[in-house]
This record gives structure tokens, C-alpha cells and sequence, in this order.
């Protein structure tokens, strides 16, 4: 890029009300991945890496992993190997990897107003597989989508991608803590997707034209894809990638799901003689009250003994985004009074806190 | 689209507050205890398929 060109985009960002937090995507470089780094077996509505989720209605399966193969100025990518293909492509079958932007994060945009601004996607995409794909925005109130096709021109080969989507001046989203925007990549759709004849660049809610075009990368458990550097920003211009520090991502991960690991300790008191356990547990505020998950029953350490837990569940006030109690039982160890704490002990354990999209 | 697969759903009783704290459950697989939040998307689901008639939450123990 020439410094003429350069600066003609730094002041097109300028104009769109953007010089820093430009980014709206969370872990566009794939930097972040609490829960590991190779995801097998993966099918719908799972998420692997920090806040990207696989969502489809096929028979397609997935190893995703968090991959050092990169282009420059990456440390980090996600690739989606295929493990099961789909080779007899249903009407109504998709496969879609993608993220839900939440209702507070989309407003910059002015959507639903006369002064709208242009939305524009850009990433590195690498496969095996050339062709035309198909790149969509989707705003979940009024339900308009508008799309982009992007082609893979070569084999194996890291390319850098701009798409430009209009404004949308039909819906406004929610400036709430709901799923209001979403970018996804497709990478199969079946004729309920694609008869309507020609690709909708503009925003609507005809299904039929969502992803006109699209190749089936699930076609062969030969193929895979890569992306990173996904970047959406107001305006038409891509600017280049905001890389921000891992302790600043984390933290933007962490609003939607939190992992605490192994030998973690949340101390509480036994409550009656059953004996019923208490252990209340302040976490950074989420997106919304958690569900809450346990690799494996932890252990309740209380006056020099400890006992495997009999069950774990959590308790909140309905809509508490800062702590949880945890209420656990034990049969052999606490009476009315004591202290204690509650310990995950074994190798790999680990306990979530999801408030996903 | 596919939906969660939920199963062995059930309130967890509170014995503190004296009410239903959240709702065990098991989606997809993975058991999960699930706060009584509309905006936590597992109890949104769980509510949309109570509401289908596709699914019943049990009373706590």
C-alpha cells in the first residue's frame, strides 16, 4: 500500500468515527482459546476458539484447532479440517462458521436510520479448496442479511480480503446485551440458500438469495480453511488489522465465557449437617448470568480431610452477571459450621462460565 | 436448524433463598446447571422448547 493510499484510509477512519477500538470482531487473529486448542467431532452450535461458533443443518463434521500457520503478522489462526464430508447436499443444508456481534457493540453503525454507514469485513482466508464463498452480515432484529462473495484464487495460499456492505437503514438493533449482528462465513449451502437466482448484496430477508454461489468446501475430508485478521469496522474503508494486546482480548473473550483450570479454589461453608455446601464465587462481569459447567466432580477440603463431591449446581439471582453460589454436597466430609473449600483436583479438569451469544 | 439437544431437565432448589436457583440440565451431551436468565442463551432455549411442548423441567429433589 503506497503512503498516499494509507493516509487517504487513516483519514476515511477518521470520518467514521474510529481511530482506536475499530475492530468489532473479538479474537479476529484467533489468539484466544480457553477451552484448548483442537476441537474434534465438532458439528452445530459449538463453540471452539473464543467466540467463534460452528453452526449448521449437515452431516459435515470438523476438527477445528487453533494453528500456528499464519500469515505474516499472525501468531494465530483457526482452521477447519473436514472429518466427515457432505456429499449429498440437502435443500435446506448450511454450514456456517461465524460471530455474534451483542447489541451494545453494533450501535456505531447508525443502522435503522437514514444516516447509516457502510459495514466493510476483512480477513485472510487460505484452503485447498478455490471457488466462490460467500460472506454475510445478518442483523437478528428485522431479520435483513445482506452478502458478499469473495473467491479463493488459489490452492493453499494465504489471501487478504475486503468486502463492503452497504448501509443498512431498515432495522435498528437492539442497544442491548442481545445478539444483534452476526458475520458469518459460509462454506456449504444447499438450494434453500442459493435458488433465488442472484446474490443479495442489499439487505433483505429472502433466504433464497443468501449465499448464491457458494462452493462446498465439505464436499472431501481433503479440504480445509483457515481464517485470520477478521476485522469489521464502520465505514467503507478497511483499515489495517487492529491487533490488540492478549491480555485485552482475553478480556473481551471472557464477557462470554470464562474457564477456570485445575487446582482453582473457591472457598465456602457448609451450611446444615445433609451436609449442604455453599461457596459463593465473584467472577468479572459477563454478558449475562452463566451457565455454569464442571469437567469433573471437584473435591471439598474441610478439616484435614477432603471427599469427592456428590453433585454441583449452581445458584443465582436469575440475572446476576458478577458471582454465582455454588451449593455442593459431599457425603463424607462437613457438618453445620465448618469451612472448606472446593478444589478440582484431577488432571485436565477444569470448570466454565458461559454467557455465549 | 438444529436445536440443542436437552435432556433429564430439571430445577435445582435453592435452600438458601428458599426457590428455584437454576435448572440442571443436560445439552447436548455435557450436564449443566443453567441460570434462570432470559439472555443466557441455554435457558432461552430451554424456555423456547417448554414453550413448543417439546420439553418439561421436573420439580427440584
Amino acid at each position: 500500500m503506497s503512503k498516499a493510499r494509507g493516509l487517504a484510509d487513516f483519514g476515511n477512519a477518521y470520518s467514521d468515527g474510529a481511530l482506536s477500538n475499530r475492530n468489532l470482531i473479538i479474537n479476529g487473529d484467533m489468539k484466544i482459546s480457553q477451552l484448548g486448542t483442537s476441537f474434534t467431532g465438532v458439528t452445530h452450535g459449538t463453540y471452539t476458539l473464543d467466540r467463534w461458533e460452528l453452526n449448521e443443518d449437515s452431516a459435515a463434521e470438523f476438527t477445528i484447532t487453533q494453528s500456528s500457520e499464519t500469515p505474516d503478522g499472525f501468531g494465530s489462526s483457526i482452521k477447519l479440517d473436514v472429518t466427515t464430508a457432505d456429499t449429498s447436499v440437502g435443500s435446506a443444508d448450511y454450514v456456517v462458521f461465524e460471530q455474534r456481534i451483542e447489541g451494545y457493540n453494533a450501535q456505531s453503525f447508525g443502522s435503522g436510520t437514514s444516516n447509516a454507514k457502510p459495514h466493510t469485513v476483512s480477513f485472510r482466508v487460505r484452503s485447498n479448496v478455490t471457488g466462490t464463498y460467500i460472506c454475510e452480515l445478518k442483523y437478528d432484529t428485522g431479520g435483513y442479511e445482506a452478502s458478499q462473495a469473495y473467491t479463493i484464487d488459489a490452492a493453499d495460499t494465504w489471501e487478504y480480503k475486503v468486502l463492503v456492505f452497504p448501509p443498512q437503514t431498515l432495522s435498528a438493533p437492539a442497544n442491548d446485551n442481545s445478539a444483534e449482528l452476526r458475520v458469518s462465513f459460509w462454506l456449504l449451502a444447499g438450494s434453500n440458500y442459493t435458488g433465488g437466482g442472484t446474490l443479495s448484496t442489499q439487505w433483505t430477508t429472502t433466504d433464497n438469495v443468501r449465499a448464491v454461489g457458494q462452493t462446498n468446501l465439505v464436499a472431501s475430508t481433503s479440504n480445509e480453511i483457515y481464517f485470520t485478521g477478521v476485522q469489521l469496522e464502520v465505514g467503507d474503508t478497511a483499515t489495517p488489522f487492529e491487533h490488540r494486546s492478549y491480555g485485552e482480548e482475553l478480556a473481551a473473550c471472557q464477557r462470554y465465557f470464562q474457564l477456570y483450570p485445575k487446582d482453582t479454589v473457591v472457598t465456602g461453608s457448609c451450611y446444615n449437617n445433609d451436609p449442604d455446601w455453599y461457596f459463593p464465587f465473584v467472577f468479572p462481569e459477563m454478558r449475562a448470568a452463566p451457565t455454569v459447567t464442571f469437567s469433573n466432580n471437584p473435591l471439598i477440603f474441610c478439616n484435614n480431610e477432603n471427599s469427592a463431591t456428590t453433585s454441583v449446581t449452581s445458584s443465582s439471582n436469575n440475572d446476576n452477571i458478577k458471582s454465582i453460589r455454588l451449593q455442593a454436597q459431599s457425603a463424607a466430609v462437613g457438618s453445620a459450621g465448618q469451612a472448606g473449600w472446593l478444589q478440582l483436583n484431577a488432571a485436565n479438569s477444569y470448570f466454565t462460565l458461559d454467557a455465549e451469544l | 436448524m438444529d436445536e440443542m439437544k436437552i435432556t433429564l431437565v430439571k430445577y435445582n432448589w435453592d435452600k438458601l433463598s428458599n426457590k428455584n436457583g437454576s435448572i440442571q440440565a443436560t445439552i447436548d451431551g455435557t450436564e449443566m446447571s443453567v441460570p434462570l436468565d432470559p439472555a443466557n442463551r441455554h435457558y432461552a432455549e430451554i424456555l423456547r422448547q417448554v414453550n413448543a411442548g417439546t420439553l418439561t423441567i421436573a420439580d427440584a429433589d
